[in-house]
């Protein structure tokens, strides 16, 4: 590797490596994220290296097999994409592949089966910008995802990688590079929507007065349903570095940090990787492209508490402390890591930083809304079609994400609610689903942009059961060290299981509104002021669901354990023994042939039975 | 397996890098010995000049850490909220009856720690269960109790 004492080196090696590069080049991408390698891509990109190799594709075509980062359409992996056709295949198995190179890559003809079909029209799409969850995104942090080997510096370069950060040493000065990030109206994307321009500000002067401060990447993406950060780790490592490294040119930092969730070990590798071939290269180090900046990152693992995403909670745990949160102010912009000033971002933040100066911050204050500039990733779960990772313009309705892009609700459900921003945030119902989504609008609504999680939940899903799955979360979570959130989301969790069980008494509801109010308003951190919200919103918008559990001993979705029974309609049962040989509590009796009963008071309603009836022969109620 | 001494002193050395090393040297022996063996928080406070009450406490406030010993095999269950809306609480529910112990628990027998998990990014694929580092997605009730008849005929077949 030759070092980059130059920017001109840099330029030049871009020109070189342009050719080996070339975004039309032949190759089969297949997905290395996460979710893909649980499906079982790692054998089928080998099968393709195998079936390449046997079937002499080489010779005629020189076509690679590209490992990629998350392509984001999570739902429908392991994925292929054929390129630089961009024949989308998904689904694909280790079979599939012989037939995926004489059919297609060497015959030019498609395979039906593994054609994508839309679940919305059946119409069936062949190229990968077509499938309605690509083609309604605006993928910029996340564009070149699918389409770069991540552990290939060089692939980035080519690609323009580096560029930014270039530019920003040899024609910008530090307050250029802050005056851009203002300009361009970037909010934090973590959760709390803060300028990261007048952050970054902030940081300069007191590093300026104190002659020492730290940058942090926060990537303890700790929401659960949120998975963006990771695959931006995952599939663009570099991205986050030249991020980090223009940030640290514009505060004066040298030193910098990824803390980064122990349960990513794909991201950590990456990330690791990258670091390794940017120092390789002179992109981090004493004397960065020969401007004599110095700036390097340091990894530091986190051990598993969602406290430490709170910034403050983070820097101790940084220093090797419980990861407790301390009162604000001083705020980590004066004293942060080991009492120096310190700036936090988060991983999408820290990525759209070398966008930004790329096209300039008029270009990027171009997307989104007048409060909420850019786009915004989305991971879309629970009971929609199409599960995946959405990168969109800030504005767009939620039922354009829902729908366009996420396929609607399997099974021909209705949708109930989406629930935005995780643990902290809010459940919507389906009457807001025409809402954009901007910090302003959702707040207004009880619900925040949060990180970016996004929940569907269906007509099968339980409010209340919701809210209390949260209140669980959120109580696990509590470091503990203030009394409102230590025992406020205990007592608040406690009476959501008590109404789930079926023990719901009058007054119930304005309880939990008085501790909801209590915890918000004394709560030392953001993990305790937010932890209410998933109740409020339920309350705010699904009361009736509350009520029916409290005053008729009803649960609506039929989910709470405490207020169903099973049992067996006898005319559909066939008596075939298979739910009674599987009944752990032995609540199901009767003989061959013969319709079986089950008796509610041994029966522990683990649902067991209702799996295994081919009949549907068992009903709740 | 055995604790060993010299072992969890090489890798408190090797950690030993300056502020904030004790989370770090306290992960690596997590990961060698899959718990915190009562030396090693004695051994890491000696050498790294930290409280042992700050070492018990950094140990007892994450989850990533346990002072008990892991069984054989482990089992993680995705408590994520996608997880949760298909069904993972059933899942768990499953396995703490057939293996008779609650989530965080170990079998007597020490084959099986049961524990669970928040979210591991893989929502598609919900409800996941994780044995042994190896993913299973779209698990049942059904499919779970196939999940530990494998390993345990994997297991008398060692």
């Amino acid at each position: 590797m030759v070092t980059l004492t130059s920017p001109a080196l840099l330029d030049n090696l871009r020109v070189k490596l342009a050719d080996s590069y070339k975004p039309d080049r032949p190759c089969v991408t297949v997905c290395g994220g996460t979710g893909c390698r649980v499906y079982g891509s790692e054998k089928v990109w080998e099968a393709f290296r195998k079936e390449l190799a046997t079937q002499k594709v080489d010779a005629k075509l020189s076509m690679d097999v590209k490992v990629t980062g998350c392509h984001g359409f999570c739902e429908k992996g392991p994925l292929v994409v054929i390129r630089p056709q961009g024949v989308f295949y998904a689904r694909v198995k280790i079979e599939d592949v012989p037939e995926i190179v004489s059919e297609t890559i060497l015959g030019g003809k498609l395979i039906d089966r593994l054609v994508y079909s839309d679940p919305q029209s059946g119409e069936k799409i062949a190229h990968e910008e077509d499938v309605p969850f690509y083609k309604n995104q605006y993928r910029l942090i996340l564009n070149l995802n699918g389409d770069l080997d991540p552990l290939q510096i060089d692939e980035y370069i080519a690609r323009g990688g580096y560029g930014s950060l270039e530019k920003v040493l040899t024609q910008m000065s530090p307050d250029a590079v802050i005056a851009e990030i203002k300009a361009s109206g970037l909010r934090g994307r973590g959760g709390a929507g803060f300028s990261t321009g007048i952050k970054w500000e902030l940081c300069q002067k007191n590093v300026k007065k104190t002659g020492k401060g730290y940058i942090v990447c926060n990537a303890d993406e700790g929401d659960p349903g949120a998975y963006m950060d990771r695959s931006i780790m995952e599939g663009n490592p570099h991205r986050v570095i030249e991020g980090m490294a223009i940030g640290a040119f514009a505060m004066g930092v040298h030193q910098g940090y990824v803390y980064i969730r122990n349960e990513y070990p794909l991201a950590v590798k990456h990330l690791r990787y990258a670091i390794d071939q940017a120092r390789a290269y002179n992109l981090l180090g004493k004397d960065i492209l020969g401007s004599g900046y110095e700036f390097d990152i340091a990894i530091k693992l986190g051990s598993g508490a969602f406290v430490c995403g709170e910034e403050t909670a983070l820097i101790a745990s940084i220093e090797g402390r419980v990861g407790e949160p301390r009162p604000r102010p001083p705020y980590p912009a004066e004293s942060g890591l080991w009492g120096k000033p310190t700036n936090i971002n988060n991983v999408k933040s820290w990525a759209s930083v070398p966008i930004i100066i790329d096209k300039g911050a008029a270009w990027y204050a171009g997307i989104g809304t007048e409060n909420s500039k850019g786009t915004m990733i989305f991971s879309i779960v629970g009971k929609i079609n199409n599960t995946g990772l959405v990168e969109v313009p800030m504005g767009i309705t939620l039922r354009k994400l829902i729908y366009d892009i996420g396929g609607g609700i399997p099974n021909g459900k209705k949708i109930k609610a989406a629930q935005l921003g995780g643990p902290s945030g809010g459940c919507l119902p389906a009457e807001h689903l025409d809402v954009p989504i901007d910090y302003a609008s959702l707040t207004e609504l009880g619900a925040i942009m949060g990180s970016g999680g996004l929940v569907i939940a269906d007509e099968d899903t339980c409010m209340v059961d919701f809210a209390r799955y949260f209140m669980h979360f959120t109580q696990e979570e509590s470091c503990g060290k203030c009394v409102p959130c230590r025992i406020g989301t205990k007592a608040m969790l406690s009476t959501l299981e008590r109404i789930c069980a079926g023990d719901g008494q009058p007054g119930d509801i304005d309880y939990l509104l008085e501790l909801a109010e209590t915890i918000k308003s004394s709560s030392l951190c953001a993990l305790g002021q937010t932890a209410p919200n998933p109740v409020l919103t339920t309350l705010r918008y699904f009361r009736d669901e509350y009520e029916a559990h409290i005053n008729e001993k009803r649960c609506p979705a039929r989910v709470c354990k405490g207020l169903i029974t099973y049992s067996i309609i006898p005319e559909k049962c066939e008596g075939c023994m298979v739910c009674l040989r599987n009944c752990t509590s032995s609540a199901i009796s009767g003989e061959k042939q013969k319709p079986h009963a089950i008796d509610p008071k041994m029966c522990s309603r683990c649902g067991v039975c209702i799996n295994l009836c081919k009949f549907d022969a068992i009903t709740v109620n | 397996m055995p604790v060993s001494i010299n072992e969890i002193y090489e890798i408190i050395n090797k950690e030993a890098q300056g502020d904030g090393s004790l989370i770090a040297a306290l992960e690596e022996i997590q990961e060698r010995y899959s718990y915190l063996p009562a030396e090693a928080l004695i051994l890491a406070s000696e050498r790294l000049g930290v409280p042992l009450s700050q070492a018990y406490s950094v140990a007892t406030f994450y989850n990533a850490f346990s002072l008990k010993p892991k069984g054989k095999h482990c089992l993680h269950v995705c408590m994520g909220t996608a997880c949760h809306v298909r069904g993972s609480p059933q899942v768990l529910d499953r396995l703490e009856s057939k293996l008779g112990i609650k989530a965080g628990e170990t079998t007597r027998d020490h084959l099986f720690t049961l524990e669970t998990v928040n979210c591991l990014g893989a929502c598609a694929l919900g409800p996941i269960v994780v044995t042994d580092g190896e993913y299973s997605g779209q698990m049942t009730t059904v499919k779970a109790d196939r999940l530990l008849k494998t390993i345990l005929q994997a297991g008398s077949e060692e």
